[in-house]
C-alpha cells in the first residue's frame, strides 16, 4: 500500500488487529499462565492473575513423573523418524514425477492425494489387526510407518511443488556438463531443493508430532507419544489444572517454535504451492 | 529430458511410494470390505459366518448413523463457514498497514500448532469446565448460571473448538493470498470510482477464489478425520449427540467390539468421502494445475 | 574437430513426426545457424544433437563416430541454454567449474583454465559472486564461460540472446562471432531471428515443420531462395511475393521482388503510401497497389513520401520466379 492512511485510522486498525490476534491466541497464553500457578491458584474463583501464586512446581513434578520423559521421547522419535523415512521414499519419487513427467503423471499425484480423503476409520480395524499380527502394535516402529504412511502423500506433493519450481534447463545443463545422476543430485538437485526439503521436513514433523489417531488407536502405554498421552488425561475435575496445563505446554512448545520458524513456508507447503 | 534411460530410472524411483501407498490403502480396505459382510464379534468369538448385508442394514436402521451423518456434515460445514468468513475479515484486518505484522502473525498462527488433545482439553477444563472454566467464572460474575457447554451444546462447542484451531489456517493461507494482490490493481479500481466495498466484492474477493478452494479442500481432508477432539472432550455424548461418522465406528469397533459392523461403517464412510473426494477434485485439479 | 553429421535423423513425439527425416553435414570450424519459425523443430534439431532428446531412427555422427546412443555428456559438446541455466546456488567460479570437476580435472589445472575463460569474457571480477548478482548479459557470459572451459568439440547454442534487451543483443552478436573467429571451433547456433542467422554463419539451415528447406551461406540464400518459404523468411522486410497476372507476365505462378530492389519515381505500378518509417539511414514505406496488394519498399537515405500519398514504384532489379509448387524456377 503506497498510500499513506490517516494516523488515526492507522491507529485504530492497529489496536483491532492486536485485539484479534490476542482473542486468538489467548487460550494458549491462559493454559500457559495456569501451568504456573499453583493448583489452588488455577481454579480459584474469580480467576486470579495478579494475585495468583506463581510456582515452577508444576513442570518439575510432570517431568519427573517417571512417565512423561518416555512419552516426549516418543513423540520426537516417531515424528522425526516417520518424516525421514517418508522423506527417503518421497524424494526420489517426487524428483521423478517432477522432471521426467509421463501421461499418468498427473493422475498418480491425484490418486495419492485422494488416499488422503479415506477416513482413517475405515481402514482402522484391519491395521489394528495387522499391526497385532506383525508384532507392531505398540511399538515406535509401528507408530513410525503408520504416520509415514499417513503423511507420504502429503511429503510428495510438497516435494513435488518444490521440484517443479527448478528449472528443467538447469538439470539439463548439469547433464551437458558431464554429471551422472548422482552427481546431479548431489550437486545441483539437492542444493537448490534443500530449502524446500527443509520446509518439508518441518511441516511433517508438525503433523506427525500432533497426530491424534493413529497414535490413540495403535498404543497403549509402551510407545504412546505425547498427544496419546494428554488425550486420556482423563476428567481431572480441577484436581490437576495447573499440571495437565504444564504437560500440555511442554508438549506444544517445541512445535509452536518450530511452527513459528517455518510459518512462511506453511502457507505455500500446506497448500502444495497453490498459494504463495 | 526425456531419453530411455531417464524414463526407466523415473518408473524405478516413482514405484516404491506407489507400492506401499497401495498397500497401506488397498490390503486393509479389502480386509474392512471382507469383515462388513460377516459376523465378528470380539465378545462372542466362537459365533461367525457370513451375514451379507445385515451389518449394513444394521447402520442404516440405526438412528445414531444418521445424527453421526448430520453431526459430521455438520461440524465439516460449520467449521469450513466459520473459518472461511472470519478469515477472510481477520485477513483484511492484518493486511492493513499495522505495527507488529510480524508478531500479530505469530500470534494469530499459534492455535494451528497446538496438537487436537491439548486443544481440546484446554477448552474442555480451563474454558468450558461448568465448576473450574473462566466462562463460569465471567457467567458468575453476571450473576448468571454457568453455561453446561459440553453437556447442552455438545456439537456447537465441538465445532467452536474445531473452528478455533483451523482459524489460524484459513486466515495465514488468505493473507498470502492477499498480499499476492498488486496494489496497482485497487488504485486502477479506486480511479475508477469503486468504494472500499465495491472494491471488496468486485477486486479482493475474486482473487481469492483460489486460495478459498484451496483453504476448503485442504481443510475437508482434514475435517472429515476429525477424531481427537471429540475423544478428548465428550466421547461423543451425551448420548450419541456429538458422535461423528469416524466416532460411531471407533465406538462399534472398540467399545462394543462389534468387528463386523464397524467395518460396515467404515465402508459407508469411505463411499462418502469418496463423493466428497470427487467433487473437490475436480475443483482442485482446475486449480492446481501445476 | 568438430565435425556433425545426420543421416536420416527422425524425432516423434508419439504419433506426431516433429522431424520426419533430416540429413545434414557440419565441417569442423563452421559456424552454423538453425533458423525457422517456432514450432519447426530447430530446438528440437539441436537437442538430438546434444543428446538430451533420443532420435526415433537414424544416426548422428561426431568426428565420424556413431554418436547417437551416448549420453550428453560424453559426445563431448557444450551448449548454452535459452535461459542461461546456471546454477544459483554456486558462485559464478564454481558455475564455469563445474564441468571440469565433473571430468574429475586436476583442480591446478582447473584453476588455470577458469581464469583464462574468465578473462577472455572480462568476468574475472565477478568470479565470487553468484548468478543472482550478475546482470543479464553477465549471465549469459558465465553460460558460455561454462562452455568453453570444457574446449568442446563444438559449441550448441539455443536461442541465447532471446533473454537480452535490443541493444546487448547486439553487443552478444559480437562476442559469440569474435569467439568463434578465435576459438575456430564448430558452433550451432539456433534463432529464431533471421538478422542474427544473416550476421554470424557461415552456413545457415533453413528449417520448416521439421524439413529443411534449403541450406547455404547467408548470401545464397538472400540472392537465389531455392522457395517460397526461404525467400520469404530471409531478409528484412520481406520480400513481395506477387501472384495473379504480374506473375503470369513473368511466365510464373509468383514472382518475389525484394523492398530494395524497388524504385520510387515513375513506374508500372501506382498506389497510395500507407506506413512510412524514415530513420535517416533508410526509408521502409508500405503502399497499396491496386491488384498487388501490399508492396514493401526500402529507400536507402531519405525518401520524401509520407502516410496518404499517391506514387509510382518500378521493380529495379532481381526478379525472383516461383512455380506453382513455390520451388524457383531457373
Amino acid at each position: 500500500m503506497a498510500r499513506a492512511a490517516s494516523p488515526r485510522r492507522r491507529l485504530l486498525t492497529t489496536l483491532a488487529a492486536w485485539f484479534v490476534a490476542l482473542l486468538i491466541f489467548f487460550p494458549v497464553l491462559w493454559m500457559i499462565l495456569t501451568s504456573f500457578k499453583t493448583e489452588a491458584s488455577a481454579v480459584a474463583s474469580p480467576p486470579e492473575l495478579l494475585g495468583a501464586s506463581w510456582t515452577l512446581e508444576n513442570y518439575v513434578e510432570v517431568w519427573s513423573r517417571s512417565d512423561y520423559p518416555r512419552f516426549f521421547w516418543n513423540s520426537v522419535v516417531i515424528s522425526v523418524g516417520s518424516t525421514l523415512l517418508g522423506l527417503a521414499i518421497a524424494i526420489p519419487s517426487a524428483w521423478a514425477m517432477a522432471f521426467v513427467p509421463g501421461k499418468r503423471t498427473k493422475d498418480l499425484l491425484m490418486w495419492m492425494l485422494s488416499t488422503k480423503m479415506m477416513p482413517a476409520v475405515a481402514v482402522m480395524i484391519p491395521i489394528y489387526l495387522l499391526f497385532q499380527q506383525l508384532g507392531l502394535f505398540d511399538t515406535k516402529i509401528g507408530l513410525i510407518l503408520a504416520l509415514m504412511l499417513m503423511n507420504l502423500p502429503i511429503i510428495i506433493w510438497m516435494l513435488y511443488t518444490y521440484f517443479k519450481e527448478i528449472p528443467g534447463e538447469i538439470l539439463e545443463a548439469a547433464r551437458m556438463d558431464g554429471a551422472g545422476m548422482w552427481s546431479e543430485i548431489a550437486y545441483v538437485l539437492t542444493p537448490m531443493a534443500l530449502p524446500g526439503i527443509a520446509s518439508t521436513m518441518l511441516l511433517n514433523i508438525i503433523l506427525a508430532w500432533n497426530e491424534a489417531f493413529w497414535t490413540i488407536v495403535l498404543t497403549t502405554t509402551k510407545a504412546a507419544p505425547l498427544s496419546a498421552f494428554i488425550a486420556s488425561f482423563s476428567a481431572p475435575q480441577g484436581l490437576f489444572y495447573a499440571k495437565l496445563s504444564a504437560a500440555s505446554a511442554m508438549a506444544i512448545m517445541p512445535i509452536l517454535i518450530l511452527g513459528w520458524f517455518s510459518q512462511k513456508q506453511l502457507v505455500r507447503g500446506l497448500t502444495f504451492g497453490a498459494v504463495k | 529430458m526425456s531419453t530411455q534411460s531417464t524414463r526407466l530410472a523415473a518408473r524405478f524411483m516413482v514405484a516404491p511410494s506407489v507400492i506401499v501407498l497401495f498397500i497401506w490403502m488397498i490390503v486393509p480396505l479389502a480386509m474392512t470390505a471382507y469383515f462388513s459382510f460377516r459376523l465378528y464379534r470380539l465378545l462372542s468369538p466362537d459365533r461367525s459366518g457370513w451375514v451379507g448385508f445385515n451389518n449394513y442394514v444394521w447402520f442404516f436402521n440405526s438412528p445414531d448413523f444418521w445424527l453421526a451423518l448430520t453431526n459430521t456434515l455438520l461440524l465439516v460445514g460449520g467449521v469450513l463457514i466459520i473459518t472461511v468468513i472470519l478469515g477472510v475479515l481477520i485477513a483484511l484486518l492484518l493486511d492493513q498497514p499495522v505495527k507488529g505484522q510480524g508478531v500479530l502473525r505469530i500470534l494469530v498462527i499459534a492455535p494451528f500448532f497446538v496438537m487436537p488433545p491439548v486443544a481440546a482439553s484446554i477448552w474442555e477444563n480451563l474454558f468450558m469446565h461448568p465448576q473450574n472454566g473462566l466462562f463460569a467464572a465471567i457467567a458468575r460474575g453476571f450473576g448468571a448460571q454457568p453455561i453446561l457447554f459440553l453437556e447442552s451444546y455438545p456439537m456447537p462447542s465441538v465445532i467452536a473448538i474445531v473452528a478455533w484451531e483451523w482459524l489460524p489456517f484459513a486466515t495465514l493461507i488468505l493473507l498470502t493470498a492477499m498480499q499476492s494482490l498488486s496494489s496497482e490493481q485497487l488504485e486502477a479500481a479506486e480511479m475508477d470510482g469503486a468504494s472500499a466495498l465495491s472494491r471488496f466484492r468486485y477486486i479482493i474477493l475474486p482473487h481469492l477464489t483460489r486460495a478459498i478452494t484451496v483453504v476448503i479442500l485442504i481443510q475437508t481432508i482434514f475435517l472429515l478425520g476429525i477424531f481427537g477432539e471429540i475423544y478428548t472432550t465428550t466421547q461423543g455424548g451425551p448420548g450419541s449427540a456429538s458422535t461423528t461418522l469416524p466416532y460411531m465406528i471407533f465406538k462399534q469397533a472398540i467399545v462394543a467390539k462389534d468387528i463386523g459392523r464397524a467395518a460396515a461403517g467404515g465402508i459407508i464412510a469411505v463411499i462418502l468421502a469418496n463423493i466428497v473426494a470427487y467433487f473437490l477434485m475436480r475443483s482442485i485439479g482446475k486449480h492446481l494445475d501445476a | 574437430m568438430g565435425q556433425i553429421t545426420l543421416k536420416s535423423v527422425r524425432k516423434s513425439f508419439g504419433e506426431v513426426d516433429v522431424i520426419p527425416s533430416i540429413d545434414l553435414a557440419i565441417d569442423d570450424g563452421e559456424f552454423v545457424v538453425f533458423v525457422g519459425p517456432s514450432g519447426c523443430g530447430k530446438s528440437t534439431l539441436l537437442r538430438l544433437i546434444a543428446g538430451l532428446e533420443d532420435t526415433t531412427s537414424g544416426t548422428i555422427e561426431i568426428d565420424g563416430k556413431d554418436a547417437t546412443a551416448l549420453p550428453p555428456a560424453k559426445r563431448g559438446l557444450a551448449m548454452v541454454f535459452q535461459s542461461y541455466a546456471l546454477y544459483p546456488h554456486m558462485t559464478v567460479k564454481k558455475n564455469i567449474g563445474f564441468p571440469l570437476k565433473m571430468a574429475g580435472m586436476d583442480p591446478a589445472e582447473a584453476e588455470k583454465r577458469i581464469q583464462r575463460a574468465a578473462s577472455v569474457l572480462n568476468l574475472t571480477n565477478y568470479l565470487e559472486r553468484k548468478p543472482g548478482q550478475l546482470s543479464g548479459g553477465q549471465r549469459q557470459r558465465v553460460a558460455i564461460g561454462r562452455a568453453i572451459v570444457r574446449e568442446p568439440a563444438a559449441f550448441l547454442f539455443d536461442e541465447p540472446l532471446s533473454n537480452l534487451d535490443a541493444a546487448l543483443r547486439v553487443g552478444m552478436r559480437q562476442e559469440i562471432s569474435e569467439l568463434h573467429q578465435s576459438l575456430k571451433t564448430t558452433m550451432i547456433y539456433v534463432t529464431h531471428d533471421q538478422v542474427e542467422a544473416m550476421t554470424m554463419a557461415d552456413k545457415i539451415v533453413v528449417l520448416n515443420a521439421g524439413r529443411i528447406e534449403q541450406v547455404g551461406s547467408p548470401l545464397t540464400l538472400y540472392h537465389t531462395p531455392k522457395n517460397i518459404f526461404v525467400a520469404g523468411f530471409i531478409g528484412s522486410p520481406r520480400m513481395n511475393l506477387i501472384e495473379g497476372p504480374e506473375a503470369a507476365k513473368h511466365n510464373a505462378h509468383t514472382i518475389g521482388i525484394r523492398p530494395e530492389h524497388i524504385t520510387v519515381g515513375d513506374g508500372p505500378w501506382e498506389g497510395v503510401v500507407g506506413l512510412s518509417e524514415h530513420l535517416g539511414s533508410d526509408s521502409f514505406i508500405k503502399v497499396d497497389v491496386p491488384g498487388l496488394g501490399i508492396i514493401n519498399v526500402r529507400g536507402a537515405g531519405e525518401l520524401n513520401v509520407h502516410h496518404g500519398d499517391r506514387i509510382k514504384l518500378a521493380p529495379a532489379g532481381k526478379i525472383h520466379r516461383f512455380d506453382a509448387n513455390g520451388m524457383a524456377m531457373a
